[in-house]
């Protein structure tokens, strides 16, 4: 198992937004969470990448806990994460931003090859490598976020709603790519509102509501789900 | 650095050159000793708002309390230059300033600079404060009337010599990865952290580097002009640096020179008009900030590396 999540609980001041949720996700996996806006999906993400603390609870990565640790030191342990919204750095160029994301890694030799395989993946970044990040369009610069994220070398990458505010076109595309990695050998984690989408390409995935899990099961099974049809899918 | 091993051979031959004009100038009588003081100041000033435009153009932390850092600089070399009145005086006093002025920001730093924009900027005003009333009342420092008649060691070519270093190392930085590293804390905090870069670090590194630069500007202010005061060292003193910054474009290099030596000269001009020199003066900054809001070059940078490139395509195309 390369990450297992036992018994989260997270507090913003006086609201729980998580509430005692466990799951996990093996190695070479796809594994989406669901849920409507509110229900606490990003909230785990971000406790898991060490941006928030959490309440009780452990999470578990590769054999050790790291809820304690700070977020450089679980970047550097091969957990990256494209935040919701891309969160790209906008006064930077394409390549320095890319760059960014190899921040922490020291093996330049591998680095650099890194970049050649990120260009040939996001075409267009390689067409736009001097530009300043903030001319690109949203689903380029989702394709920027999840390159920069790729260019940390991780076994595991936190994927935050990548779909939201794009174009139909971007979307199916931005799907194709998170197959692609997992094909690569990186674990995903997945957090979307496409429930329909999400749980197309997932191995397994969780639903949650209210900050609690309430379903889980394999993507097929959950996509066939009669209450995840009405709830998630529109009918 | 090794990699823009050309570019700064390129930059350090235009300082070069630079340094033979104005000697050469100077030689034949077009620069007088009215028009080398003035040259000195646009220097120290170029130094002074330098760093805080690393400090606020490329980290994004908001500081008004530059002349603070610049006091202890001046004061610095003002008391090991009286002690010691030679060339390894003035060379000792700015490194002790430098060492005084990068502690004390690491001090404020690291509990202010969790603060943002204007909160930021009311607590290094403050701090700025504290450190020019302990010179009001420290003895050493000879209290309000502060240090006069000290030994005159900088001459326009130490000046010159320290923007052309403190530019080189500066400029280095802001392209170097912990350069980027700086400049995406000011873009996205939630994003840099998330990359696994340790915010707080980098944001206390800017303003450190920040302080010690300032130190360079006070000591060569105090060694070239020979009379120091608390008062020089005032808010208004940090305001004027901040002019420059803003004036230039906040987070433009080029930009800062340019307004330094824009605002030198125009107060140079405006000496022969008695009292009405602060209103032109001020007008002048109310024109430039209508028409160009961002500052005189906003974010663009006059890059000799462009330059090349430019040429090599031109060449490729023919």
């Amino acid at each position: 198992m390369l990450l297992e999540v036992q018994d989260l609980s997270v507090n913003y001041g006086v609201i729980q937004a998580v509430k005692g949720v466990s799951f996990n996700v093996n190695a070479g996996e796809i594994v989406t969470l669901i849920g409507a806006n509110g229900a606490g999906k990003s909230t785990i993400l971000h406790t898991i990448s060490g941006l928030i603390r959490p309440k009780s609870g452990k999470i578990m990565y590769d054999g050790t806990e790291i809820q304690k640790e700070k977020s450089q030191k679980i970047v550097a342990s091969g957990i990256s994460q494209v935040p919701e919204g891309r969160h790209i750095f906008p006064g930077l160029t394409v390549l320095e931003n890319l760059q960014m994301g190899a921040y922490l890694r020291k093996d330049r030799e591998q680095t650099k090859k890194d970049y050649q395989t990120v260009f040939e993946r996001f075409p267009v970044l390689a067409e736009r490598k001097n530009q300043d990040a903030a001319t690109l369009s949203g689903g380029e610069q989702q394709m920027l976020a999840m390159g920069r994220a790729l260019m940390a070398a991780p076994k595991l990458i936190l994927l935050d709603e990548p779909s939201m505010g794009l174009a139909p076109i971007f979307i199916n595309e931005i799907f194709d790519i998170i197959q692609a990695i997992q094909k690569n050998g990186t674990t995903v984690l997945l957090i979307e509102q496409n429930a329909a989408k999400a749980l197309a390409i997932a191995d397994r995935g969780y639903v949650l509501s209210v900050g609690k899990i309430v379903l889980s099961g394999t993507g097929k099974a959950l996509l066939a789900n009669k209450d995840v049809q009405k709830a998630y899918l529109g009918g | 650095m090794k990699r823009n091993l050309k570019y700064n051979l390129v930059w350090l031959l235009i300082a070069v050159v630079g340094w033979i004009l104005i000697n050469v100038l100077e030689g034949v009588g077009i620069i007088d000793q009215f028009a080398e003081t003035t040259l000195v100041l646009i220097g120290i000033n170029i130094i002074l708002a330098s760093g805080l435009n690393l400090i606020i153009g490329f980290s994004g932390q908001f500081s008004l309390g530059h002349a603070g850092f610049m006091a202890l600089g001046a004061y610095a070399a003002a008391l090991v230059t009286q002690a010691m009145p030679t060339e390894l005086g003035l060379a000792l006093g700015i490194i002790i300033g430098m060492i005084l002025a990068g502690v004390v920001a690491l001090i404020i730093g690291i509990p202010t600079l969790r603060l943002k924009g204007d909160y930021l900027a009311i607590a290094t005003m403050g701090a700025a404060e504290i450190i020019r009333i302990i010179l009001i009342n420290l003895k050493i420092t000879n209290g309000p009337a502060g240090l006069y008649g000290l030994p005159q060691l900088a001459s326009w070519s130490t000046v010159y010599v320290l923007v052309v270093v403190t530019t080189v190392l500066t400029v280095n930085f802001i392209h170097s990865r912990n350069g980027r590293a700086v400049m995406s804390v000011r873009e996205d905090e939630i994003a840099a952290e998330s990359m696994g870069i340790n915010t707080t670090k980098f944001k206390v590194a800017a303003f450190v580097f920040g302080g010690m630069t300032a130190a360079i500007g006070g000591a060569l202010h105090a060694t070239y002009i020979q009379t120091i005061a608390p008062n020089d060292f005032g808010i208004m003193e940090s305001i004027s640096i901040l002019i420059i910054v803003v004036m230039g474009g906040i987070g433009s290099m080029t930009g800062t020179f340019a307004a330094a030596i824009l605002l030198g000269v125009l107060d140079m001009v405006l000496q022969s008009f008695g009292a009405l020199r602060m209103v032109l003066y001020s007008l002048a900054l109310i024109l430039i900030m209508v028409f160009r809001p961002k500052g005189l070059f906003g974010t663009w940078e006059f890059s000799v590396k462009r330059l090349f490139n430019r040429k090599k395509r031109a060449k490729e195309e023919v």
